[in-house]
């Protein structure tokens, strides 16, 4: 526990510490971590492993689907991949991957010693562990794992055996991370700000995570009170969704979605800052319009609570909300399209160089904008009555969050893993897994638009043979996409082994701003023991 | 399929370009293009099909507006994306203009244009969903419920008694079991074939009402432009009229996830001329007759035997107002939950 100790001095340090400033040695160093660098890096790669085990269940998926006709797996089990591929990716990648982000990079961008709260920090992260031991193993249980999709919609959910309890308890352990994460996070922002840094001066990435941790902490309870009625409904007898008892189905998906919904902008936000802030690098130009950004920002969170209808238009429901859950969701086809314009007029003018980073936010660039065109086109009641339910929507929602949440991510990892090693990584290598994670990405999810269009319903494990070759085209692309995210492992333990050394300011020659660029590569164990001055 | 496959080479054929973004959105054009020469009322492989009824066409055409207004949109935006990405290179001696941070003007610009697209695409669609929920003057009614994983018709009106289960044909149901050694494209409409088509007249307005016993499926017929939920205690409404000339076999799919074998319970509508479906309707009423069967509410011959639904479930009697939460109280009182919802 010697760096309880630190992470006190550390506000009133001196330089006579320095003998401390050293992590604890062995497995305590990570049991016992405070340090937000440490937890940071914890973050990471709990969800890089994440991310590899949903990818093999995508894998499973997609073999399956590789042409009509079961080959490998029951259907009850295929229900199950879909549901925790989904759970997973979500719960498990792409959620506390930024929250290790944020770990890492908010400290070092408001210029703060560590996160305000290093024990609940330390706490948040260690429930992850176990939620996803809980929720993994229920794929060993009599009955297995959930398989009524990851909304967890009753009466369907509730058919299941031992699973119910194990997945709902996860969620709730999930959410319980997710809101200390948090809290974390506008406690650090909030308190730990250099002097001098308004919040009108703080780097996107910041204000994009500050958003969003006022979204999961405003929706995780509303889901952990979902499926905990789920839960008395199962095992106690209640009725709040049972028809048959008086309750009400639909009441839990319009309960999930206003969880939902705001979910989804949980998932693309952090993206938005950390494209807000490598684009600028590599284009060598301050960012168009900074202060729309954020307010584009502000906007899509708001309207992220008054739009969740649109995922359930073909349930039923009153003309009036029809058209209401309409135009609300077209309204964020606005400032998502003001930051669209923003980033491109960020480029118009500039220099650009294209190093891994720069590329992983161009291809964001363009695929997410493809994901948002098909958003608009689901936004459209009369018509999302076709799309509803269809492959179409599956393509919608993988090109928002592979080449958006995803490869954001990954744009992130290239950008600061100088900074976090001391070590520059592979270009050749890093190029690569861009260029093949780019083409087999669309390889895998645009022929997904033409089977839903032509009338593939999602969550089957076969189909008509009139879908057989885009399902093998898509099949393609899914083999593909997986096997390259093994270069990105292969870059990442390269450089954390050693490497050419990097500056303090990483990209040289292009125009980094923040803060973390003025200490050196690597991120000393703790940073900013002494408050830099913002002009 | 040709059609289909002429994209594939076309996308692939296309190595210019940024990304293989560019390429695959130039496939997307080619594929929409390419509709002219598809079948009129069936889906070309790769587009909403634009069906057989007034609601499916007008669909279609909406969607198709929208997807045009995206591609306009995507070709200004990708196109100074992409003007941005070849014009601007530092390895070509680009300078950045550092002074160019903000401009009030054209970040008003660039919201105002899109609330005025936006509005452009609403107002049609909000017409159309007022069109689509109307379900007044039906000329024939059809209380549809989902079961795992079939789906009962019950027919009113003047098919009045007719009253059966539609499951997945023998042969597919065959074929697709794990490993089951037969080759899906040896057998016709593989997965979307029934044993009992649900039999409708053309030119007529029908009116569906779904209800679940179970879990919520969705009946689906993409030709028809017809999707709608059914939920457990709930009835919801939904209606179509096939166009006189367009009789024929129809067919979709459950498109709400219910379960183990959601894949399997195919929607199959066999459409005929008003006076081929009286004969159908005089049919099936003397083979009612026939089994001595009671009245409404049994199925009648040729349809699957089928475990009656555990007490307490949610009755299918026609709840009153469609799409309003009539949540049916059962009579016992609430019962055990866990075995109601199985």
């Amino acid at each position: 526990m010697a760096h309880d100790h630190d992470a006190h001095t550390a506000h009133n340090q001196d330089h006579h510490d320095d003998h401390h400033d050293q992590p604890a040695t062995g497995i305590k160093r990570w049991l016992f971590a405070t340090n937000h660098k440490d937890i940071g890096t914890m973050y990471l790669v709990f969800s890089l492993v994440m991310f590899f085990i949903g990818g093999a269940m995508a894998m499973i998926i997609r073999a399956e689907l590789f042409k009509p006709g079961l080959q490998l797996v029951d259907p009850g089990f295929f229900n199950q991949m879909t549901t925790m591929h989904a759970l997973v990716m979500i719960f498990g990648a792409v959620m506390p991957s930024f929250v290790g982000l944020a770990n890492w990079m908010i400290p070092l961008q408001v210029g703060a010693p560590d996160m305000a709260l290093p024990r609940m920090n330390n706490f948040s992260f260690w429930i992850l562990p176990f939620a996803f031991t809980i929720l993994l193993s229920s794929l060993f249980v009599p009955g297995g794992a959930p398989a009524g999709g990851w909304t967890m919609y009753p009466p369907l959910f509730l058919q299941g055996g031992n699973y119910v309890a194990m997945a709902i308890f996860a969620v709730h352990l999930m959410g319980a991370s997710s809101i200390m994460g948090a809290i974390n996070v506008i406690v650090t922002i909030m308190n730990m700000r250099a002097p001098g840094m308004n919040l009108l001066k703080m780097p996107l990435f910041c204000w994009s995570w500050l958003i969003t941790a006022y979204l999961l902490i405003a929706v995780m309870p509303v889901l952990a009170g979902a499926v905990t009625m789920l839960l008395t409904d199962h095992y106690f007898g209640t009725s709040f969704f049972n028809a048959a008892g008086g309750g009400d189905p639909v009441m839990f998906e319009h309960v999930f979605w206003f969880f939902g919904h705001p979910e989804v902008y949980i998932m693309i936000l952090p993206a938005f800052g950390i494209i807000s802030e490598i684009l600028p690098t590599f284009s060598r130009k301050p960012l168009f319009g900074a202060t729309s950004m954020i307010y584009a920002i502000a906007s899509i969170a708001f309207l992220s609570f008054i739009v969740w209808g649109h995922h359930m238009f073909v349930d039923g429901m009153p003309l009036a909300a029809q058209v209401f859950f309409m135009m609300s969701t077209m309204l964020i086809a606005v400032p998502t399209g003001v930051k669209v314009f923003n980033w491109t007029a960020t480029m118009w003018r500039g220099s650009l160089s294209f190093e891994p980073p720069m590329l992983f936010a161009l291809s964001f660039l363009f695929l997410f904008t493809i994901g948002g065109f098909s958003g608009v086109m689901l936004a459209i009641v009369p018509v999302d009555f076709q799309y509803n339910q269809t492959y179409f929507v599956v393509a919608h929602f993988h090109y928002v969050l592979v080449p958006g949440a995803v490869f954001a991510i990954m744009a992130a990892v290239y950008y600061w893993l100088p900074k976090w090693t001391g070590n520059m990584y592979s270009m050749g290598l890093a190029k690569a897994h861009f260029w093949l994670s780019t083409i087999f990405v669309n390889v895998l999810f645009f022929p997904q638009h033409f089977l839903g269009l032509a009338g593939m319903p999602r969550r089957i494990p076969d189909y008509a043979v009139q879908f057989s070759d885009w399902n093998m085209v898509s099949s393609i692309g899914a083999f593909g996409f997986g096997l390259s995210q093994i270069l990105f492992v292969v870059v990442i333990i390269q450089c954390a082994r050693g490497g050419k050394k990097a500056s303090a300011e990483v990209w040289d020659g292009a125009t980094p701003t923040g803060l973390e660029w003025t200490i050196p590569s690597p991120a000393p164990y703790h940073s900013f023991a002494v408050a830099p001055e913002i002009k | 399929m040709r059609v289909t496959r002429a994209s594939v080479d076309h996308r692939t054929s296309r190595p210019r370009g940024f990304s293989g973004a560019v390429a695959l959105f130039a496939a997307a054009l080619a594929a929409f293009c390419s509709i002219e020469t598809a079948a009129a009322n069936t889906s070309n492989g790769h587009n909403l099909p634009i069906g057989v009824t007034d609601l499916s066409q007008s669909m279609y055409a909406l969607h198709m507006e929208v997807f045009w207004i995206c591609v306009g949109i995507a070709v200004v935006v990708f196109g100074a994306m992409i003007y941005s990405l070849v014009k601007f290179r530092r390895s070509q001696g680009a300078v950045p203009d550092t002074t160019m941070v903000h401009s009030t003007k054209v970040e008003i610009i660039w919201t105002i244009i899109p609330v005025i697209i936006l509005v452009v695409m609403a107002v049609p669609a909000a017409d159309l969903i007022l069109k689509q929920e109307d379900t007044r003057n039906s000329e024939l009614s059809i209380r549809v419920t989902g079961y795992q994983w079939k789906w009962q018709y019950q027919y009113m009106d003047a098919a009045d008694g007719v009253d059966f289960f539609s499951t997945l044909k023998q042969d597919s149901n065959f074929a697709r079991q794990l490993n089951s050694g037969v080759d899906p494209k040896t057998v016709t409409n593989y997965l979307l074939d029934v044993d009992k088509p649900m039999v409708i007249p053309s030119g007529t307005k029908v009116r569906l009402l779904l209800t679940s016993m179970d879990v919520i499926h969705a009946w689906w017929v993409p030709d028809f432009g017809a999707k709608r939920s059914a939920i457990p205690g709930f009835v919801n409404e939904l209606w179509f009229k096939v166009d006189a000339g367009k009789e024929g076999i129809y067919r979709g799919q459950c498109a709400a996830l219910c379960g183990r074998d959601h894949g399997f319970m195919p929607v199959v509508v066999d459409v005929r001329t008003p006076d081929d479906f009286k004969k159908w309707v005089e049919e099936q009423k003397a083979a009612l007759k026939q089994a001595g069967a009671p009245a409404a509410g049994s199925p009648v011959a040729g349809s699957q035997a089928v475990t009656p639904p555990a007490a307490g479930s949610p009755p299918a009697a026609a709840p009153p107002a469609a799409g309003s939460p009539a949540a049916v109280a059962p009579a016992g009182g609430p019962p055990p939950s866990a075995q109601v919802l199985n």
